[in-house]
């Protein structure tokens, strides 16, 4: 207790021997789990042998993920920044030898902007980055997620110094209700309140505990954000510990993302080591430790009660929540359960203050939210964005349309019990209170979109069919209600829909939303209810005239072949797995009905769009 | 005393009662299936639920788990309410169709079957209400039988549906059942219950077979009671 906690960060940090400042030169290459799997770990180590091969000492950095996962594996070379996409190991010779050694361009290797064909040198100049604030996600680029030292190096843990030099719990619980920051796992509860109530909650321990749970089809920003800057998660529990009187604290991932529990893991040691976690942090007399604890992978387990079921070691089932988690959570006992990105955002709160912070966003929704862009999009990715952009600037702008110039249909926000979003609603603003009040809801931030290919029936029935296997089964609205929609969503897609069916699944999806014992079955009738309310003449068209019009339900369509489109070439031919395509080279060909079993294979091989679908 | 507006009725009730005892208690029948006194409440079968009021904002909730509180207001055949309970009985009709007793309870209710639904087969008459788990956990202390899977595949049993080497064959589960689906066969000197057979014991007084001899070595083991002086039936004792 000799010294202000203050003062001992800052020491921490000016015995860092890293330096990235802007004449430094070094190379980042993203190294998160989309970039990963597009090679980029080999990518760094080609990186490594050549830049020592031709005798330099430059550092190679793998950071975390830096968003723009269509384009990976992605490196930065600094100091002048120039951004390579789509690196393989066979350019990595010539990024040595011309880029880092002479400090030249190779313009294959940057990013072309689609309209306008120029090429973009940095990061900040791509259409994808252009419109983002990337102020919780931009340092994964900065960062290898390994070492502490980097987070140190771009002001890591100086949010913690100062709270537990100058401020009082209540000063920071204050600091974070003026910022306005709302719950980023779905629910979009003002975290500050939540705070405040487990301070003033009776009852000891108390634990804090960061929900990485994350289990919506194509939603990956917090497995982004524990594998890219674990720190600043583990910072964030640290000070929301101090403002509510914790002292151990929980952090649940699930153990389908090993590289997350790896880093968070190396993170959590690291932050020991160096006296920001565990006894006695920064030498002040505030104790508090985080244990990783691997969830099995239930999707129910990211709901609060059935995630500290399984935390406790019971089966993760939800139970009623009369008494809120405040007062009684894990254990019983007074617990603050946050979502990681919320958990990310604390610290930038305190480091640039409570009015920088809600100076970002909506009247209702403060500072930046993440959306994970996956489907039908051009560049799918990671994008951060102020509370309060719109859809279409989302998926246009950043997103870069629709592939292949097809034409937008819908959005699904807010995973599997969010809502279908259509065309006509792409100018709201994007925040917790818009995305509701248009039957759908903010979620984790998983956004899919849908191209005029894809049928809402058949999104619907594909999310009821997931909440059917993911439902816990312990109330019977949720495990036998949402199976008897599922039920029926899969008899309007094969052709055996009834006359009645829609009213059916509407009245059934009042009481299920009424009667169900947690939100997994409150919420499962959204995609359901979301689509009947945009594209009902679709259900018509299923259940009354037997058509599926945007082709995609096998039981209701034919394919056929345009004779006037089609050159004869053979494709079609070659990729139909059971010999239904047939004809003469240099002629029309033909299809079977009664051989095609509507696998699209020959629509994706066929280069004159000559496939019909009807 | 808490007092709080059921149906339009004044009731006064004890601080922690449940608005489940605070309705039946003032006379206004509540359904339910799965809150059985002998048992910690799960909440799960639906049927009881209520709506209530604080302020303007109206909600759903469970009778059996939510406390009376001061000023509340509760409404036990709203619309709402009624929906619910109807799609549960039509749920659980599909799932347990010849169970007599569901098919009593929806006929009070008024509830029939809803033909859109295909009635299952693979399930007797067993609505997951987990009564039957609790009661073997909490009352007996065994835990021979739990809940195995999720979702529409979750179903009650022994582990890995082998045969229980703690179950006692003491049959509290098939007393608790709300609907009869555990299948518990006495005759003579035996009990066949969870694919088990037990050996009952005779009662030193009137000769009888009254207890599993399993049953009674747990009750002497867990009460130190001699298991000789257990030998002898309830009506004898």
């Amino acid at each position: 207790m000799n010294e202000n906690p203050d003062t001992q960060a800052r020491q921490i940090q000016d015995n860092l021997t890293i330096y990235y400042g802007p004449k430094k030169k070094f190379v980042t290459i993203c190294a998160g789990t989309g970039c990963r799997a597009s090679g980029s770990l080999k990518v760094k180590e080609a990186l490594e042998a050549e830049i020592k091969k031709q005798n330099m000492k430059v550092e190679v950095l793998a950071t975390g993920c830096l968003g723009f996962c269509e384009k990976g594996p992605m490196v930065v070379v600094h100091p002048d920044k120039y951004f390579y996409q789509h690196v393989k190991v066979e350019d990595v010779p010539e990024i040595v030898s011309k880029t880092v050694g002479k400090g030249e361009v190779i313009s294959r290797l940057l990013y072309r902007h689609p309209d306008t064909k120029k090429n973009m040198f940095r990061e900040e100049d791509l259409p994808f980055y252009k419109k983002q604030l990337r102020v919780v996600f931009g340092s994964n680029g900065m960062i290898d997620p390994m070492r502490i030292d980097d987070y140190l190096a771009i002001d890591g843990y100086q949010a913690l110094a100062k709270v537990l030099s100058d401020m009082t719990p209540e000063a920071v619980i204050n600091e974070v209700k003026k910022a306005g920051l709302r719950g980023r796992g779905g629910g979009g509860f003002p975290t500050g309140v939540k705070w405040e109530g487990v301070r003033k909650a009776h009852g000891e321990p108390k634990y804090v505990i960061a929900n990485g749970d994350e289990g919506d089809p194509g939603a990956y920003m917090d497995r982004s954000l524990m594998e890219g800057n674990p720190h600043s998660v583990i910072e964030g529990m640290i000070i929301g510990a101090y403002a509510v009187g914790a002292h151990e604290g929980y952090m649940y991932v699930r153990n389908e993302y090993p590289l997350a529990v790896k880093h968070l893991t190396i993170a959590i040691e690291a932050a020991k080591e160096k006296g920001l976690l565990g006894k006695n942090i920064l030498g002040t007399d505030f104790s508090f430790d985080i244990h990783i604890n691997k969830g099995a992978g239930a999707f129910v387990c990211g709901e609060s009660s059935a995630l500290f079921a399984s935390i406790e070691g019971r089966a993760g089932e939800p139970r009623a929540k009369y008494v809120h988690a405040v007062e009684k959570g894990l254990w019983d006992k007074p617990t603050v359960l946050n979502n990681v990105e919320t958990w990310a955002n604390v610290p930038l709160i305190i480091n640039r203050g409570a009015d920088w912070y809600a100076s970002i966003g909506t009247e209702g929704s403060k500072g930046t939210k993440i959306f994970s862009l996956v489907g039908k999009i051009n560049n799918t990715g990671l994008v951060e964005v102020p509370m309060g952009t719109t859809l279409y600037e989302i998926i246009y702008d950043m997103g870069g349309g629709i592939p292949n110039g097809r034409k937008f249909k819908a959005v699904q926000t807010g995973g599997p019990s969010g809502g279908c979003i259509p065309e006509s609603l792409l100018d709201i603003p994007v925040d917790f209170d818009k995305l509701t009040e248009v039957g759908s809801m903010m979620g984790s931030g998983g956004m899919i979109v849908m191209d005029d290919r894809s049928c809402m029936v058949d999104v619907a029935r594909y999310f009821l069919a997931f909440l059917k296997e993911e439902s816990c089964g312990k109330c019977v609205p949720c495990r036998e209600g949402v199976r008897r929609m599922s039920d029926i969503l899969e008899d309007i897609c094969a052709g055996k829909g009834k006359e009645g069916d829609v009213e059916l699944l509407e009245t059934m999806s009042q009481s299920i939303a009424d009667g169900s014992l947690c939100a997994l079955g409150g919420s499962a009738p959204n995609p359901v209810l979301s689509t009947i309310r945009y594209f009902r003449e679709e259900y018509d068209a299923h259940i009354k005239d037997h058509r599926c019009p945007a082709g995609v339900c096998k039981a209701l369509i034919t394919y056929s072949i345009d004779p006037e489109k089609c050159t004869g070439c053979g494709l079609c031919i070659k990729v139909c797995p059971t010999q239904a395509t047939s004809g003469e080279k240099k002629k029309a060909h033909s299809i079977d009905n009664n051989k095609c079993i509507r696998c699209g294979a020959c629509i994706e091989s066929c280069k004159f769009d000559a496939i019909n679908v009807k | 005393m808490v007092n709080l507006i059921i149906d339009g009725k004044n009731i006064s009730a004890e601080k922690d009662t449940m608005l489940l005892e605070a309705a039946r208690t003032a006379g206004i029948a509540i359904p339910t299936l799965c809150a059985h006194e002998a048992v910690s409440r799960s909440g799960s079968c639906r049927l009881c639920v209520v709506e209530i009021k604080k302020g303007n904002r109206t909600r759903i909730v469970t009778s059996c788990l939510y406390g009376v509180e001061e000023g509340l207001v509760v409404n036990t055949k709203s619309d709402r309410v009624l929906n619910v309970r109807r799609l549960v009985m039509e749920l659980l009709l599909a799932r347990c169709p010849e169970s007599d007793v569901l098919q009593k309870m929806a006929k009070e209710m008024g509830v029939e079957s809803q033909g859109r639904f295909v009635a299952d087969t693979d399930h007797g008459k067993c609505i997951l209400c987990r009564s039957c788990v609790r009661v073997c956990e909490e009352v007996v202390g065994v835990s021979a039988i739990g809940l195995f899977a999720r979702g529409s595949q979750k179903t009650v049993g022994t582990p890995y549906n082998e045969k229980s080497d703690v179950c006692i064959g003491c049959g509290a589960c098939a007393y608790v059942c709300p609907t009869g689906h555990i299948e518990m066969l006495t005759t003579g000197d035996k009990r066949k219950i969870w694919g088990r057979t037990f050996k009952m014991q005779t009662c030193d007084t009137c000769g009888r077979y009254f207890a599993p001899v399993d049953q009674l070595k747990y009750i002497s083991k867990k009460t130190g009671v001699p298991l000789k002086e257990l030998a002898i039936c309830m009506d004898c004792r």
